[in-house]
């Protein structure tokens, strides 16, 4: 088989809040025989919240980083849900609205760059499950979680909106009932539990402004999974990952019951069960102690 | 015509069950049934009630997806009955579908929901036209094409409540307006005859009610079953009230704004500097946090962070892109 490269968009959270996730993300890599260029050039998506401010600033951002990835002439890999959302939305809205693709593209200009639409953007989950499969992940499984019992946590922007997320990924995946997660779970030898709150918000994005209701949104998902006999979380994006594993003292307080579970990336996921060790994983950066390794 | 057979298939039907007049608790009614492929999920509710048990309550009334009143959920999923396949919920759920109404803890008799909350929030985002029109116009006030389009389908809500229903802040904060009215206030503010534009938009704009409080889920994008996107409205909501300069400092605008500044200082985020300028003083409920995600190596200080490649060119972008205020 050809070696697989990407074109990797680490966003900001992999290079301080969440280490543990840049660290596992090449770890897996590394066994699966992925090769990954990192966009050191690119710049923060957004999140979402530059969007609300001036969206024709955050258009020209995403398009320039990934005039990046086609300039490598590979497909841009992302590791956090809401770079993925913010990236693909920017394709998405250029590739089909040619008077905005000119104007971002008059600015790109200035620096020597250009926006063709030629890169595809893709979660590193469904990169996995799209170009290599989760037959041959099995196949590469040298360690079966096959004790534990898993929470997916798929968080709302790999999901939502579907029609964006369709465009993207080879499989389609329906937001009220995800598989991707899952079947990964099961691909790596673990029991996947199923609870309400596995396709819902986690509620980092009001932390902020509105910490109750992202406090309780979080605390709900825990104690579903809780409640659902999970041994731990597993989710894809590490804004869920901040919310569900850093503060579980407020996510109790919020929903009054103690609520706490070792939360991990699934790339920590992907790597137990391929062999890496604990340390190339990163648990050390854990709050919340993973301690079954 | 179509071409496709009609196929018939088993499946049981989980049904929501209550009477607020007598049960305490809500139970589940099953309900196995041979349903055609031809068929949508109100046909189902009538044959639940005309089959099998009179009492079976739910709203109804156009059957053409117009009046709103059918909206239910099937497996958690919004769902308005009469516009919705059951060959489709076949295939995304299999055979097992449960049939509850829109918000169970404001149900009222089976699928009929108190939708009270609803329609205050809906009344006080102020739903109409405000302008002082002549009772005997001299001339007609002349929409243009472009200017129609910034309504952006947001006039196509046939008030069902599938998007308010399914909002998860609505669920947890009472106060919220929720998608639905801000998808509304959001068609009267794109209105070029409105006049009580700033007015509407200030009122939005206050703590309580939240605009600034949507956790960006799309929840509400997805339940729509008119492709309202009332998630793009309110975002719509926001940019607008930096445009017409009326949006006041408060943690939620600072952070939006932040994202910006930090761009242009690193490229990429400075995530601690990002949480000081949003909260200013009132960062210090946030240093027992700090503290301990920076003793397992989670914060990085101000000049421990990589910088973009070719930062120059993302300052450049931001000098001559920008097209908001603050």
């Amino acid at each position: 088989m050809k070696k697989l490269r990407y074109a990797l968009f680490t966003g900001c959270t992999a290079k301080q809040s969440t280490p543990e996730q840049m660290m596992s993300t090449l770890a897996v890599a590394d066994k699966l025989g992925i090769e990954l260029v990192e966009l050191t050039e690119a710049s923060c998506c957004g999140a979402s919240h530059l969007q609300d401010y001036d969206d024709f600033l955050s258009l020209v951002l995403n398009a320039r980083n990934i005039a990046y990835a086609e300039k490598h002439e590979l497909t841009m890999v992302t590791i956090c849900n809401t770079c993925q959302l913010n990236t693909a939305m920017t394709k998405h809205r250029l590739d089909n609205n040619a008077e905005l693709k000119a104007r971002v593209n008059e600015k790109l200009g200035e620096v020597g760059l250009v926006y063709k639409g030629t890169s595809q953007i893709t979660h590193f989950l469904y990169a996995i499950i799209d170009d290599i499969g989760l037959d041959k992940v099995k196949e590469m499984v040298t360690t079966p979680l096959s004790q534990f019992n898993i929470a997916p946590f798929y968080g709302c922007h790999n999901i939502r909106p579907s029609e964006l997320q369709n465009e993207t990924h080879k499989t389609p995946e329906n937001p009220y009932n995800p598989r991707s997660l899952d079947d990964l779970i099961v691909a790596c030898g673990g029991t996947s539990v199923d609870y309400e709150e596995k396709n819902k918000c986690c509620g980092f994005h009001v932390e902020l402004q509105a910490p109750k209701t992202s406090a309780i949104l979080a605390g709900k998902a825990v104690a579903g999974a809780m409640d659902a006999n999970a041994d731990w979380m597993v989710t894809p994006c590490p804004l869920c990952h901040l919310k569900l594993d850093t503060q579980t003292g407020h996510l109790s307080e919020a929903v009054g019951r103690e609520v706490r579970l070792p939360v991990l990336h699934m790339q920590q996921m992907l790597g137990l069960a391929l062999g890496c060790t604990k340390e190339e994983l990163g648990f050390k950066h854990h709050i919340e102690k993973v301690d079954f390794v | 015509m179509s071409t496709n057979k009609i196929t018939t298939q088993k499946v049981n039907f989980k049904v929501f069950r209550f009477n607020a007049d007598k049960d305490y608790l809500p139970y589940y009614e099953n309900y196995d049934m041979e349903v055609t492929s031809e068929e949508v999920v109100l046909d189902i509710l009538n044959r639940i009630k005309w089959d099998h048990d009179g009492s079976f309550s739910y709203r109804r009334s156009c059957r053409h997806g117009i009046c709103g009143a059918c909206a239910i959920k099937v497996n958690g999923r919004p769902t308005l009955a009469c516009k919705e396949s059951l060959t489709n919920m076949i295939e995304l759920f299999g055979n097992e579908l449960v049939l509850e109404p829109q918000s169970a803890k404001r149900a009222i008799k089976d699928m009929i929901i108190d939708k009270s909350d609803f329609w205050e929030k809906h009344d006080a985002i102020k739903p109409y036209l405000i302008s002082d029109v002549h009772e005997n116009p001299e001339q007609e006030h002349l929409v243009t094409p472009a200017e129609a389009d910034e309504l952006n389908d947001a006039d196509l809500c046939i008030q069902c409540g599938a998007c308010h229903y399914a909002c998860p802040v609505v669920e947890v904060n009472e106060d919220f307006f929720g998608p639905a009215a801000f998808a509304k206030a959001y068609r009267f503010e794109a209105d070029v005859r409105d006049e009580a534009h700033t007015e509407r938009l200030l009122e939005l704009h206050e703590e309580k009610q939240g605009l600034w409080d949507c956790v960006k889920c799309f929840e509400c994008a997805e339940a729509c079953p008119k492709d309202v996107n009332p998630i793009d409205k309110i975002t719509k909501l926001h940019q607008m009230l930096f445009r017409e300069g009326v949006a006041t400092s408060n943690v939620a605008t600072r952070h939006a704004v932040g994202f910006k500044h930090s761009i242009a200082r690193n490229g990429v985020l400075d995530e601690g500097g990002m949480v000081l300028y949003s909260e200013r003083l009132a960062v210090v409920k946030h240093i027992p946090l700090a503290l301990k995600m920076f003793s397992k190596g989670k914060i990085t200080p101000p000049w421990g962070i990589t910088k973009s490649d070719n930062l120059d060119e993302i300052q450049k972008l931001i000098k001559s892109s920008s097209t908001a205020k603050f």
